[in-house]
């Protein structure tokens, strides 16, 4: 926090230096609360019996039987099993995802070949391609080959995006100088020895957002799983069973809530600043 | 890859002149084919697995879609376009499209605004910026399956956190899951939830893109902060904001885990009377309820298209504003080199020496009015 307060300490004397006045911190911080506030609900009603939503005011405090309702979730629904799955799931298409749109996105922004410019215009166009409104046919696929119910089936519909080589191309063709290149090739270099040691070191920092992007939305994905895996299913599968096997039991089914979040709420704290420079650097290509 | 890459490195021995001639001409051409043909190797993976996952879907959708095709039993009759007909006749189908666009409708607007209101706040020389920026993204990380179930709870008629706090200021209970309106605006809160804060990230990117001189300029000419928004940031942040409305366009349009999940009694999905069955809830219905895979392929060639018209009219919209502001921008611009005295770039380099010389001393303030322009 100290760091960001020298920065804009720095930044001072260049333009807008009024600071906002205390309305600004009230906005912030109730929208804070409000964003924060279901969450903290759901740990609150999570870690009490059912009952206290019958008392006369909401609760606000969490109650001592969040371990207890964990342990009936872990009753319910095959946690860990689905834990592992979603693991498993996320981090392969995040690899594919990159390592695809890395290769194809150097290709479009750096090599010279035919028809390159009407196949980039393809892949814009596919960006806005529905892919999910393909479960049918690929349903009817994964049941021929026998392959429903397992993760393999889940996570071959996303191997690839039009969206990754869009973000790689756009990234790559700014930050790798042309001159580069050819200076590569004149050392005699060909073209996989400069993908591997010119683009990829200079990818690097788009490839990490483009992951993270990746893990979110794998992670998140809950119709296509739902469809082909129900028997085997990923944490967000497994989190929607639970409620329909108790859906009384409000406390339960949020302790769960609760539990599911956790991962992508230390992902948040760990790589939050990226996350946010993604969404921002994304916005400015757009 | 190894394999071309072998004979490229200048290991073979070089026994005799034109041994070594040949070796070159072969190495040459080996790079030749290097620049020429590998990119094809590089974006071939991706159009590939695009090729199987991607469009052979779709145009697969389509054939299922003419064919009486049951879950089960599989293809039956060609039956052509009927299908597409009987959906269009069928009332559910309106149904879930009214319900799919009131809910968008619901989501989009009040996001938007909400979320530019937040841009504009954030868009201030703050203190700790950076948290402030990660505190409006946190329900962002919520995924969406865990949002439906908090606030399908939070919503619930009895015992329900949002009917318990109307009753402490004394409104009657409201039936957020039966009523159809009530339903929707619950629905489309899961949306604005997590996707506010994440949008006013996008539009506040955009804002910081704007020169603050123009603001401070605004300032001293008297403009105050209302009127500094609508004729500064506004029209500075619109290609980015007609970026949000089509992403949003295309995500809500095939909203479903949220009505999904939002009552779990029912079996069809989306609701005991279908009071919030969107479009792709509907399709999943036909799909793996009515096992009719026919008529669901064909839900959703129809959603495809309808999700194209919608961008493509987002599109235009657009690049008429791209191009209006161009225009304006060139009309001034050719306003500026019109007036007497200006040297347009053609006539410097044409014109002779002189003549050049003559022309920019006559008027230099306008020369410099242009210069500044470019800049």
């Amino acid at each position: 926090m100290t760091t960001t307060d020298a920065r804009a300490r720095k930044r001072k004397p260049m333009g807008m230096s009024r600071r906002p006045g205390f309305l600004t911190y009230g906005i912030l911080i109730a929208l804070m609360l409000g964003g924060a506030y279901p969450l903290w609900w759901s740990f609150v009603v999570g870690s009490s019996p059912t009952s206290v939503l019958s008392q006369d005011w909401p609760p606000l405090l969490p109650g001592g039987q969040f371990w207890k309702n964990v342990a009936e979730v872990f009753d319910t629904i095959p946690f860990w099993q689905a834990l592992l799955n979603s693991i498993i799931v996320s981090s392969v298409i995040t690899f594919s995802v990159v390592t695809f749109s890395t290769l194809a996105g150097f290709a479009f922004a750096k090599l010279r070949f035919r028809s390159s410019n009407a196949l980039m215009v393809f892949v814009v166009a596919t960006m806005a391609i529905p892919t999910q409104l393909g479960i049918i046919p690929l349903f009817i696929l994964m049941r021929q080959f026998g392959w429903t119910g397992t993760v393999g089936a889940i996570i071959i519909p996303t191997l690839v995006t039009a969206f990754g080589v869009f973000f790689m191309r756009q990234y790559l063709v700014d930050v790798i100088p042309d001159e580069l290149i050819d200076a590569a090739r004149v050392d005699g270099a060909n073209t996989f020895s400069t993908f591997w040691h010119v683009a990829v070191p200079a990818a690097r920092p788009a490839m990490a957002i483009l992951a993270l992007f990746t893990f979110m939305m794998a992670w998140t994905d809950f119709l296509w799983p739902m469809i082909v895996s129900p028997q085997n299913p990923t944490l967000q599968v497994a989190l929607s069973q639970l409620q329909s096997a108790r859906y009384v039991d409000f406390s339960v089914v949020l302790a769960g809530a609760v539990l599911a979040t956790l991962p992508l709420l230390i992902l948040f704290v760990v790589a939050g600043k990226q996350l946010i420079s993604g969404i921002m650097a994304g916005a400015v290509k757009g | 890859m190894t394999r071309t890459l072998g004979p490229e490195t200048p290991t073979s021995p070089p026994a005799s002149r034109p041994d070594r001639g040949a070796g070159l001409t072969f190495k040459n051409k080996l790079s030749h084919l290097d620049v020429k043909y590998s990119p094809y190797l590089y974006v071939a993976p991706f159009f590939v697995l695009f090729a199987i996952v991607g469009l052979f879907p779709l145009v697969y959708t389509f054939v299922v879609s003419l064919n009486d095709w049951n879950l089960l039993s599989g293809p039956g009759q060609w039956v052509g376009f009927g299908n597409f007909v009987k959906e269009f006749h069928d009332e559910l189908f309106w149904n879930s499209l009214f319900n799919t666009i009131s809910i968008f409708l619901l989501s989009s607007v009040p996001q938007l605004i909400a979320a530019t209101f937040i841009a504009v706040v954030l868009d201030q020389n703050l203190r700790a910026r950076t948290f402030w920026r990660m505190s409006v993204l946190i329900p962002y990380v919520v995924t969406p399956v865990a949002v439906a179930l908090i606030f399908s709870n939070m919503f619930s008629p009895d015992g329900g956190l949002v009917n318990h706090l109307l009753a402490l200021i004394g409104v009657d209970p409201i039936a957020w899951k039966l009523d159809t309106l009530p339903s929707h605006l619950a629905i489309a809160s899961m949306v604005n939830f997590r996707w506010t804060g994440y949008n006013a990230l996008i539009l506040l990117a955009a804002m910081q893109a704007v020169p603050r001189d123009l603001y401070e300029s605004a300032e001293l000419d008297g403009a105050g902060s209302v009127r500094r928004f609508f004729s500064i940031t506004l029209p500075s942040i619109r290609p980015t904001m007609i970026f949000v409305i089509l992403t949003a366009t295309i995500g809500g349009l095939q909203i479903f885990t949220e009505p999904r999940l939002y009552d779990a009694a029912s079996v069809t999905g989306g609701g005991a009377h279908r009071q919030f069955q969107t479009t792709v809830l509907y399709l999943w219905e036909m799909a793996f309820q009515r096992q009719n895979f026919g008529r669901a392929a064909a839900i959703a060639w129809i959603l495809f298209l309808i999700i194209v018209m919608f961008g493509l009219v987002n599109f235009l919209i657009s690049r008429r504003i791209a191009s209006a502001d161009s225009r304006v921008v060139s009309k001034r611009a050719k306003r500026k080199l019109q007036t007497p005295g200006t040297p347009t770039p053609s006539t410097v380099t044409a014109s002779p020496d002189t003549a050049d010389a003559g022309i920019a001393e006559t008027d230099p303030a306008h020369t410099h009015t242009v210069t500044t322009d470019t800049r």
